[in-house]
Order: C-alpha cells, then structure tokens, then sequence
C-alpha cells in the first residue's frame, strides 16, 4: 500500500489537477464528438485515445523538467527548426501544392509544427537572458526572430500557420513590455498595408478570402464548407439536436467534420448550450493558464506560460471563428478536440510546460 | 518575495549591484506583467464574448432559418460531372468517347443486408456472378459513403422495372453515368491507356492540383497513356446543381444550376488506320514497333504487341480477367515501346558509325581486312562474325550495309566507352525522349559511371565494378549491357533522317477547347541539334540506303516503288556458349529479338521507325518485313504490297542480320 501510494505520489507530483482536470473535460468532448462524426465507429475514437496517451506521456515527462532545463533547449529547438525549415524550402515533399512537409525515409514530419513550440521558447530564453536591460535593440533581434520561421513559412506556401507563428512570437513581446506606441503603430501599419499585401498573396489565399467575403463563390469548396458549417450550427437551436442525431453531419453534408469542422458537428448536436459550456471550459483553461503564468518565478517561466495560454485562446477562438463563419477558413484544429495525433501532442507538450511552470515556482509568497 | 528575487539576481547585479533597486524593479516588471496580462484577458473575453454572440445570432435568431434548411429542406449541392474529352486519331476517327448509361448503384452504409438485397435485385435486373464479384472488390476498396455500381449499362426495361419496385430498396438507387468507349478495343490501347474509378492515390494527386471540388461528382480519372497524361485536359470543369432533398436523402427539385464545361479534345498524331496496318502486319508475334514523323516528332503509329481491351479497365476489371492479363506469359500489359529495353544489336552500328566519324576515329575510306572474328591482343577468345571465313576488305559504307561485326569489334577496341557513351547520349540513348505519355523507361546506355553504380551494391566486388575492354568489344555490336526501348529506337533514328535535329515525341497532336472552338497546337519546337558534319550524315545515310538495296534488307525491299533507309539488328536473349545458332532448336521464348529501324523516302524521310520482334530471329526475315508494310500503307496506302514477314525459326538462308 505504502509503495502504491509513493508511486502515485511521484506519478502525481508534478501535475496541477486543475489544469489537467479542464483539458481531460475538452478532450472528452471532443472524444464524444468524434464518435458521432466518425459515424459511430469505433476505429477513429481508438486512434484518438491511444493519440491521447502518448500526448499525456509526453506532457509527463515535460512537467518533470524544470523550466530553466527546458529554456536550456531554447537555441537548439530553434536553430533546429530553422535548419529543417530551410531544409523544407529546398528538398521538402509537395502535399495538397504546398511544400511543407520534409522526408526523414521512414516518415514526414512538419517542422512548422515543431516551431510553434520553438519560437516562443526561444524568446522567452532571450528576454530571460537579457532581463533587466531589455531596450528597444532587443524587440527588433526578437522581431527579427520571429521573421525568419514567419517568412520561411509563408512561402511554403501556409500563410495561416505563419500567421499563428507570428503571433504566438508576438505575444511574448507583448508579455516582455513591447512598448503600446509600436504595437498600435504596427497595427495601423498593417491595416494601411492590407491593399499592397493582397497582391502578395498566393492565388489560393485570395480565393479563400475572396470566399469568406461571398461563400457561393465556391459552393463545391472552402465556401460550400463555410455555408454547410453554419447551417450545421444555426439548425442545432438552443438545446441541439442531440447526440448522434445531427442531421447535417450525418446525411454527409459536412466536409472535414472529424478535423477541422469539428466544432459544427458539435454545436448542431449540443446547441447553443453546449457551445457555452464549451467556452467556458476554454475560458476555465486560460484562465488557469495565466494564473500559473502570474505565479511563475522566473521572466522565463511567465512568458512561456502567459504565450502558451494566449495561443490555446487563438487556436480555440480562430477554429471556432472560422467553422461559425466570422473568420476565412485557415486550417486550424479545434484544441484538445479535433481528431489527430500530431496536435493532441503539441497541445500537451504545451499543457507539460504550464504545469513545469506551475510545480518548479518557488513557493515563496511574502 | 523580497528574498527569492534578491537571490535571483545578486549572481547578475553584484557589480555594484543595489539589491533594493533590483528589487523594485522586479517587483515593477512583475506588476507590468500582471496588468499586460489582464488586458490579454480582457481581450479573451471580449473575443469569446463576440463568438457568443456568433452562435447566438446562429442559434437562436437565425435558428429558423437555418433549420428550414437542414430539416424540411436539406439543400444538397450536387456536382455535375463534366463529359469527357474526346480523343481522337489524326483524321478525326474516334478513339475514345464518353457516353451516358444508366447503372444501378448501392450505399453500402445504408442496406442492413447486402447479399440479401443483392439476391433481391438479381430478380429485377440481370446480376452475374462476375458483377458480383467485381462489386465485392470494389465495396473492399471503397471508403464508407461512397455509392457503388452493382450493374451497369442497363436496359430501359431494367431501368423500368426497378423503378416501381424502387421503394423496396432504400440505399439502391439508378443514375446516370458517363462511361467510356474505346471502339477499338485492343489496337492502340497501349498508347490511349484507359481510365478507371478514382482511388486513394489519385485523391491525393487531384489535392496537389487543388482541384478536389472540380473533381466532386468524377469516379473515373485517366489511368494510363494518354488519358493519363492529358488527364486535366480531358477532364473539363465540373457544374453545381443545388437540389432540395427529402429526408431519405432524394433530390426533390432543382434550385438553381451552373453547367459543367467539358473538357478538351484531343487530336493525335496518330493514324489509326495505319496503327491498325502495323498491328495487324504482327500477326501473333509479340513486339513494338513506334513510327516518327522525323520532321515534327509526331507519333505515326506506336504498337505493343499483344495489346488488351482497355474496355474491360472502365467498370473495373473483374478478377478473372484481370488475372489471366497480369500473369500471361506474353505480358499484355507491358508497355513494350516505352518500358521494354532491349539490346538493339546491330542497328547500333549507323549510330555508332557517325560517331566515329564526328569524334574522327574512322574516315569513310578506312577499311579493315575482316578474317571472320576479332581478338583481344593477348586473350584466346574469339568474338565472332556472323559470316565465318569473314566479309574480306570492309570499309564503312560496307560495315553497314552488310553489317559487319568485326569492323565494329575493331572500332569499339579503339575507342573509350565514355567517349562512346557521350555522343550516343546526344542521339537519346539512354535517357528519357520526353514522349509525352508515362512510364517511359531510360534503358542502358553503359559506361564506367554506369558499371560503377549498377553493381554498387554489396554483393558485387571491385571487379565487378570495373570497366573491361570485353564489355567495350560487346558494347561494340549492341550487345553486353546495352538496352534500348523502341521509342529510343524510332527517335534517334528520326534524327538521323531529319539531319540531325531532334523533335521531342509526341502523341497529341492539337487540343480543342470545344466551347471556344479554339485549336491548340501541340509545338513541334526542335529540341536540339546533333552536332554531326552534314556529309558525315549523308555517307550513314547512303549506307543505310544500302541496307535496303544490296544488304540485309534486299529482300524485305524488293520491288518497293520509293527508296527507303533502314538497318537490321538481332538482340541475343540466350547466351549459347560457342555453340552455332540454330533457332529451330532453341525453345522459342530464347530466340533472338527481332530488330528493324528505318526511314523513308530516302532523300525526304517522311516517317522514321523502330519495329521490334520479340524471339522474332533475325531482324532482316520477321521485322523488315512489318516496317515494309507499314511504309507501303504510309506512303502509298497499300496495306498489302510487299512479302510477308516470315514466321520465327524458319530457315535462316545464309543471310547474316
């Protein structure tokens, strides 16, 4: 009994129930979800959990890792990074017209995933190491930090994933003190830029906003996904049609209904209600999240924490945005809920950091 | 606090370092991140408020609206398939078209019991074994919702009688569908190719495209040849028709409707009467023949011998007939021309031939005293001529014509392989011609890099690696690890004929945009010229002449109304080690291949070609004779004139190839 108990006293060491508790919840949603959408097979929900554990093994060991270590990986994630996204512009795979993927023989991995854990990380290292006389030098290295992966990117081309990138670099500028004059500054810049960077833009790229703007542009495409979304969700009503009975999602209506339109097989099954309750618990895991960020006792560990949580915010608000047809279709996963291995694992990577966070502060109040 | 931070930062500040400033600042620092952070709050709120306000106006305001047109109204989107291009041969005759027919189609998903419904439906229609066999492979493949034919082409009776009994089978339903039709079923099917239902694979090539939604409502996709090839041509873009359904999923009525645009004709180059002369010229044999316009690299005719139907491809193929093509002996399906490398024998020798005469190895009037066979200085081993006792004194014009080994076993001894591999390369040999239909094979044109890299692996020695002056001597006369596909064949045979200037080959001739009318060619640019001397062309081409005239192809030319160029080859397949070739007593599939490439006329070559037999024996007595007939119906229209090609294993007279 006494080893039973030390056991799961090591097991449950560097854990904050809270944190974990919320994203288990989402995640349960989302399992729930998925086994409507996969037309009650059992074959996706399987692969998603056993996804899930992998991604729970690795948040494990991520949590028991201080984070000054995990800073220590900083440069060579990010140089890493670099490396294989430049790697990708030369010998990369082509998939769906765009090169974003490299071959290792055995598998293809997507380094721009592997940045959107490696850039923060690396600012966050570099205000760190410069705490205390962060001048304005030091916000145009950052910008130019953020620049490089941003650029490299977009020319793949995935300008969605490159605008994510950007931001989650940009919040931890945010967070490090960036100076409000240059972030309203910027902000009117980009606004006054917007019609020079429409000719920038990759055909594709203009269709898809082209379509936001008019969905039956494309009624066989991205549009007729946008218009059958919010059909999805307008018919699910306050209380929905319950579980297992949307009929959008399963007369085939719905395209990419396990990925990311996820959230529409959703809110036509559980309504108004469950779109609710489903912000809330994201709310919930913010709000954690920047509680551990608050409680943090390095710059390091604040800006990790405090940018990690602003992403999980982005990914949920820009996903849902996106499938209730506010915001162009990008493709964003919904977190913790839509169906695939690779973001269920970078999302608990990001969950393991919180709570690394979270168990090393020192727990020193005066 | 006051200590975790002093402690932090002494190991920085210690120069001088004022702990209590440090601090403040700390503290300071600490405050402006907790008031940056709150504002990010806010802003996840006021963020998450707006979407409330989103599904509210979805949900709630809206929800009337939107529930109209999931539930009492579901409007389905549904695409149109675009008809097919229409391939055609030069003149116009159809090779391929779409046509439509009703098929009776099944969602697996929604029959509880299929065998059951099946045996139900095989009282209405006409079910046989083999369509349901080809079902079952198909319900394998298929993802879940996707609508799989049972039967198709039926009847309007069929059609009639399970449209009363249609209420009895939810999930079964009657479309419409574009089918294709090749009218000629096997002649030509190697170069035409077929399409076939849409799999995996394709779905991914389509999404490199970025054209999945124009491909909505396509089963079919080219699978092969030129459908395969000219696929986005062919195919056209796809319509939308927004339809009410009922809640079983029935269109009830049409909304509104775009119409799809068909895809483009294709014109080939290609004669099918003559494709249909030069197939039929075969006989039974196996083999390949392609035919050049050498003037604009146009393909005249291109043969693979056997062919198959590439009807049965369409509905796809059911298992039986599927086996019987994938496992006959005679490999239907291999696309001889384009992937079949085979070693040409003595038709290299033109080649060969201008290549010592542009590197200036021989002149025309350099001769040799033939005894009959060759020796290495030093070695035992005889390579041998095919004439024993030897064709006396052989100057080049007259190592063509009477295609003599030893003059060529002389030259190879001379000159180095990478020497040899250079100009050949410039001739096509041993690279890809750019035809423009898939799969095309390089063949092997050898040297040292080559040996080098094809025994790398590790089962090999040094020595095997290793670059032997036997291996030049056997390169010498086409044999060894020389390997050449017809297509290369026909094509550097072109560019001899057309004085050195290589057209890139090619099928389609012009693509039609049928609603503009507009008519694209398909260029003929030159893709490079051979840097040969013009009299060094003319002497091989004389040469060559001769064949026709007074050497190995007299008989196959006899009494021809138009001058022609050509050479003979025959390609060892058995190695008979010393002993005489008598192909009587070989078993037949170990007979020689059969070799002819020429050109005619011969002072304004009009069409080039390669005929390749397969165990055909000499290439004088079973090929020449095929590429007579062929250039009688080209150039006079006479499918009939000229001899007969003889059947393999006969008599081989005292002729040499």
């Amino acid at each position: 009994m006494d080893l039973l108990a030390r056991v799961w006293e090591f097991v449950a060491r560097p854990i904050d129930r809270f944190l974990f508790g919320i994203a288990m919840a989402i995640v349960a949603v989302g399992v729930v979800t998925l086994f409507s959408a996969a037309d009650q097979s059992a074959a996706r929900v399987t692969n998603q959990l056993a996804s899930l554990a992998v991604a729970l093994a690795a948040m494990w060991v991520v949590a028991n890792v201080p984070p000054q270590t995990i800073a220590r990986t900083a440069v060579p994630l990010y140089a890493l990074g670099v490396v294989l996204l430049v790697g990708v512009a030369l010998f990369g795979v082509v998939v769906n017209g765009s090169r974003r993927w490299l071959s290792l023989g055995f598998t293809r991995i997507q380094p721009s995933e592997l940045m959107k854990i490696a850039l923060p990380l690396m600012l966050a290292w570099y205000f760190q190491k410069f705490e205390g006389r962060i001048g304005w030098k030091d916000f145009a290295v950052a910008a130019a930090l953020i620049a490089i992966p941003a650029w490299l990117v977009k020319r793949q081309p995935d300008l969605g994933t490159a605008l994510l990138l950007t931001a989650s670099g940009f919040y931890v500028l945010y967070l490090a003190g960036l100076s409000w004059k240059i972030i309203v500054g910027l902000t009117a810049a980009a606004g006054a830029a917007a019609p020079f960077l429409w000719n920038l833009l990759h055909d594709y790229q203009r269709r898809r906003i082209l379509t936001f703007i008019d969905p039956s542009q494309d009624p066989l495409g991205a549009g007729y996904h946008s218009s059958q979304a919010s059909i999805a969700i307008g018919s699910g009503g306050v209380v929905g049609k319950g579980w297992l009975n949307g009929t959008q999602t399963h007369l085939d209506f719905l395209p990419e209904r396990h990925t990311d339109f996820i959230f529409a097989v959703y809110g036509e099954e559980f309504g108004l209600i469950g779109n609710v309750v489903l912000i809330v618990l994201y709310v919930m895991l913010i709000g954690r999240g920047m509680m551990i960020a608050t409680n943090a006792s390095t710059l390091f560990g604040r800006l990790m924490a405090g940018s990690i949580t602003l992403m999980f915010f982005t990914y949920a608000f820009v996903n849902m945005g996106m499938v209730s047809g506010v915001l162009p279709v990008v493709g964003v996963p919904l977190p913790f809920v839509s169906y695939g291995g690779t973001a269920l694992l970078s999302l608990f990577i990001g969950i393991g950091i919180l709570m690394s966070v979270q168990a090393h502060r020192k727990l020193v109040h005066s | 606090m006051r200590k975790l931070f002093g402690n932090r930062r002494r190991g920085r500040d210690s120069l001088g370092g004022f702990d209590g400033h440090v601090v403040r600042n700390a503290e300071r620092d600490l405050f402006l991140f907790k008031r940056r952070l709150a504002i990010a709050g806010l802003a996840v709120i006021v963020a998450f408020g707006g979407l409330i306000a989103r599904f509210v106006y979805l949900q709630v305001y809206r929800h009337g609206h939107y529930e109209t047109l999931a539930e009492s109204n579901r409007i389905a989107v549904v695409p149109i398939a675009p008809n097919r291009g229409v391939i055609t041969d030069r003149n116009g005759v159809v090779l391929a078209q779409s046509h439509s027919a009703y098929t009776l189609e099944i969602q697996p998903s929604r029959v509880r019991d299929l065998d059951a419904t099946i045996d139900a439906l095989a009282e209405l229609v006409d079910v046989t074994p083999r369509d349901r066999k080809r079902f079952r492979k198909l319900l394998e493949e298929s993802k879940n919702f996707e609508s799989l034919p049972l039967r198709t082409k039926l009847t309007d009776e069929e059609v009639a009688r399970f449209a009363v009994n249609r209420y009895r089978f939810p999930g079964v339903e009657i479309k419409a569908r574009l089918f294709r039709h090749y009218p000629f079923g096997e002649v030509g099917s190697h170069f035409l190719g077929h399409i076939g239902r849409i799999n995996d694979k394709d779905l991914e090539k389509i999404a490199e495209w970025e054209a999945t939604a124009n491909y909505k409502g396509t089963d079919y996709i080219g699978k092969l040849g030129v459908e395969y090839s000219y696929e986005r041509e062919l195919h056209g873009t796809t319509g939308v028709e927004e339809v009410e359904v009922d809640a079983g999923g029935r269109a009830v009525r049409t909304l509104s409707r775009s119409s799809p645009v068909a895809g483009n004709n294709l014109r080939l180059s290609i004669d099918i009467k003559l494709q249909q002369a030069a197939e039929a010229a075969f006989g039974e044999r196996r083999g390949a023949l392609v035919a050049l316009d050498p003037g604009t690299g146009e393909v005249l005719a291109f043969v693979s011998k056997p062919g198959f139907d590439p009807n049965l491809f369409v509905d796809g193929i059911d298992p039986a007939s599927w086996k019987e093509l994938n496992e006959s002996p005679d490999k239907p399906l291999l696309n001889r021309p384009l992937r079949g490398a085979y070693p040409p024998g003595s038709t290299i020798k033109p080649f060969l031939a201008l290549g010592a005469l542009t590197s200036g190895k021989r002149t025309p009037t350099q001769s040799i005293s033939d005894p009959g066979y060759f020796q290495i200085p030093g070695h035992s081993h005889r390579f041998r001529d095919d004439k024993p006792g030897g064709h006396g004194m052989v100057d080049m014009h007259k190592s063509i014509v009477v295609s003599c080994d030893t003059y060529y076993y002389v030259l190879a001894s001379e000159t180095d392989i990478d020497d040899t591999h250079a100009f050949m390369s410039t001739l096509g040999f041993g690279g890809l011609t750019g035809i423009d239909i898939d799969g095309e094979q390089p063949g092997v044109l050898p040297s040292r890099d080559w040996k080098r890299k094809r025994f790398a692996g590790r089962n090999y020695r040094d020595d095997h690696r290793k670059w032997y002056l036997g291996d030049s001597i056997s390169a010498g006369i086409g044999q060894g690890y020389t390997a050449f596909t017809p297509v290369q064949q026909a094509h550097a045979v072109a560019i001899v004929a057309n004085n050195g200037v290589a057209f890139r080959p090619h099928i389609v001739k012009q693509v039609e945009d049928v609603r503009t009318g507009e008519v694209r060619q398909v260029a003929a640019e030159p893709a490079r010229t051979l840097a040969v001397k013009p009299e060094h062309l003319a002497l091989v081409r004389e040469a060559m002449v001769g064949v026709n005239k007074e050497g190995t192809g007299t008989r196959a030319f006899a009494g021809a109304k138009y001058v022609a160029g050509g050479k003979t080859g025959t390609a060892q397949v058995f190695s008979l080690k010393g002993e005489k070739y008598e192909a009587s007593k070989i078993d037949e599939r170990l007979r020689d291949h059969a070799w002819y490439v020429a050109y005619a006329p011969a002072d304004a070559p009009r069409i080039a070609l390669a005929v390749l037999v397969e165990n055909g024996g000499f290439g004088a007595q079973s090929a020449a004779p095929i590429a007579r007939r062929v250039f009688d119906y080209f150039l006079l229209g006479d499918p009939l004139a000229g001899p007969a090609p003889v059947a393999p294993g006969g008599d081989p007279e005292d002729e040499s190839d």
